[in-house]
């Protein structure tokens, strides 16, 4: 039976910018155990015949000609910002975790 | 943090480096990976974008062919396995740089793997294996505004372009490189090098370090010799070019040891590079693996290639080149030496399109090497970028042959070209540089040096040829260096007679 702790969902919280606080955790960290538990079962009706599947329709090798489609223009593009500057998405400053 | 650096041979005595490098190309094609927005470099800002590269609701990708039969060929060229069937997956993280917050690339099952690629090094044959290539897709570009360098700490507010958000990239990572010793350093920049030299062959990416089209992320750690426990690494990102890529291994094994020595535990975490001294400065502390949540992409299909379509694509591979590089030495007659200079200051493939214009080998190489590479490491750039083509140099080289100008004024010329003056022709024309070809000035010109050096005059009419070196010196002080040497020599003699 998979088992998701509490300090897991923490982290993943963390990961994915949700601010939980500790009445959420307590909260929240039993309910995605039933779901994970409920998910789970799955693995009871599938044999060791039938691998995990990540893509439904047996489809491979779906292309695109390397040809130009035109897109956006930048107006369009920035239209929906918050905000922009110099033909750019302006965002807030970015603090740590630099790619 | 002031960082304590040990000097190299210190480093050495004490302590083997383990090297593995991340090279990202990023790819010429037309369009980008997942949509048919233009992938070229330069464009005005948010231009190039469409709702699939920008992460709208609801757009869907398409997986670009081209795109994949690049990654196979470059995977072909590094002796890899071709995967049968392998999918795409997210990489999840939050940065504006990737509007989807994710960046769609490959996990477990890239599209080649295990591979190697020779690179040699002062005469020493290093095999890297390559651990994979997979295909994934560049980011957008930002741009930080205030604080005091443009740089990210103490930045008001970021702006970000997504032209390149989306531009197919091949990342190409090593398995650990080890026993080079000493050499690490050099090891690590002949293997961007190689592979540089490699992709140029393919002709599937532009190549240039210098815009970032290969980007090189520099893994490195120490472990006390004789141990065989990888120590801790550091990740140098974005060593964009070929002397960074050295100076930065050079500067982490010096930075390493210094902790080490004291005691200290390295830290896992990017570092940045700076060209200006050649160190390294903290970046973040490096996520796990897992920390990216990285699940296959639901939104693309698997990628299967057919052995027959893998086969295709083995048989339009170029000529390797390191097997070229032994072919075209043995073309040119160049001596081991200066094969080794001509590889050094990546002239090869300069010289080849020199020679394919005509060129004797001997004075494309000559040019090249002896002339341009000076002015291109004093002005800091890459060989190939000195802003001289191999076409101007065959021209030069032509209007020498023709005796129009000579090896002194050519370099004039280069000046000239440089500093775009024009065409060869023009620079001579508008600088006048031309060689005096008629006689009566060179004449009068002997005339003056022979009768101010009469001791000379008579040396040589008694048969003292070397003494005739100074009455041309003195004529071509005379002209500025435009007269014909050899001319002036047989008139010399002729007046002389």
């Amino acid at each position: 039976m998979p088992e998701i702790s509490r300090d897991e969902v923490a982290h993943l919280a963390d990961l994915a910018r949700i601010d939980l606080d500790d009445t959420e955790l307590d909260h929240l960290a039993p309910q995605l155990n039933v779901i994970l538990e409920a998910v789970a079962s799955i693995s009871g009706v599938a044999g060791d015949d039938v691998p995990p599947t990540s893509h439904p329709f047996p489809l491979t090798n779906v292309f695109r000609e390397d040809v130009v489609v035109p897109g956006l223009s930048a107006e369009q593009a920035l239209a929906g910002a918050p905000a922009a500057e110099e033909q750019r998405f302006r965002v807030p400053r970015i603090l740590g975790e630099e790619q | 943090m002031t960082d304590v650096l040990v000097p190299f041979d210190e480093v050495i005595e004490k302590f083997d480096p383990a090297l593995g490098l991340e090279i990202h190309v990023e790819l010429n094609t037309n369009t980008k990976m997942f949509c048919g927005c233009p992938a070229t470099f330069g464009g005005e800002p948010n231009t190039q974008v469409c709702p699939t590269c920008l992460g709208l609701p609801g757009a869907m990708p398409v997986v670009n062919g081209k795109a994949v039969e690049s990654a196979i060929r470059i995977g072909l060229a590094l002796n890899c396995e071709i995967a049968e069937w392998c999918r795409f997956a997210r990489k999840n993280y939050f940065y504006p740089d990737m509007p989807k917050n994710f960046q769609t690339s490959q996990y477990d099952e890239p599209i080649a793997f295990e591979g190697y690629l020779d690179v040699e090094v002062e005469g020493e044959t290093f095999r890297i294996e390559i651990e994979r290539a997979h295909m994934e897709e560049d980011t957008g570009k930002s741009s930080h505004v205030g604080g005091s360098d443009g740089r990210i700490h103490g930045a008001d507010y970021s702006l970000v372009d997504y032209n390149r958000a989306g531009i197919p990239l091949i990342e190409i990572v090593t398995k650990p490189i080890l026993g080079t010793g000493d050499k690490a350093p050099l090891v690590a920049k002949a293997y961007v090098s190689a592979i540089r030299d490699l992709i140029v062959a393919l002709g599937v990416s532009d190549a240039r370090m210098d815009q970032g089209s290969i980007r090189a992320d520099v893994n490195l750690s120490l472990a006390p010799k004789g141990s065989d426990v990888l120590g801790t690494r550091s990740e140098t990102k974005n060593v964009n070019s070929l002397r960074s890529v050295e100076r930065a291994v050079r500067f982490e094994m010096s930075r390493h040891a210094g902790i080490l020595g004291a005691g200290g535990f390295v830290l896992q975490e990017t570092r940045h590079f700076h060209e200006n001294d050649g160190s390294t400065s903290s970046g973040r502390e490096k996520s796990d693996a897992e920390d990216y949540r990285y699940f296959p992409e639901p939104d693309l299909v698997p990628v299967a290639p057919s052995r027959e379509w893998v086969e295709e694509l083995r048989a339009t591979l170029p000529e390797n080149p390191a097997a070229k590089r032994a072919r075209l030495q043995a073309d040119y007659g160049f001596s081991d030496l200066e094969m080794r200079d001509v590889w050094a200051a990546g002239a090869l493939g300069l010289i080849e399109e020199t020679v394919a214009q005509g060129t004797a080998p001997q004075s494309a190489r000559k040019w090249w090497v002896a002339e341009l590479l000076r002015r291109a490491n004093d002005a800091g750039v890459e060989l190939a970028e000195v802003g001289v083509t191999p076409q101007q140099v065959a021209e030069v080289q032509a209007l020498v042959d023709a005796k129009t100008i000579n090896d002194k004024i050519a370099r004039q010329v280069f000046d000239g070209l440089i500093a775009g003056e024009g065409t060869p022709e023009q620079i001579i024309e508008k600088r006048g540089l031309a060689l005096v070809s008629d006689d009566g000035p060179l004449l009068a010109a002997i005339d003056d040096a022979l009768a101010a050096q009469p001791d000379v005059a008579d040396k040589i009419r008694g048969g003292n040829m070397g003494a005739i070196g100074a009455i041309i010196g003195a004529v071509m002080k005379a002209t500025r260096g435009q007269a014909d040497a050899a001319r002036v020599r047989e008139l010399v003699l002729e007046k002389l007679s």
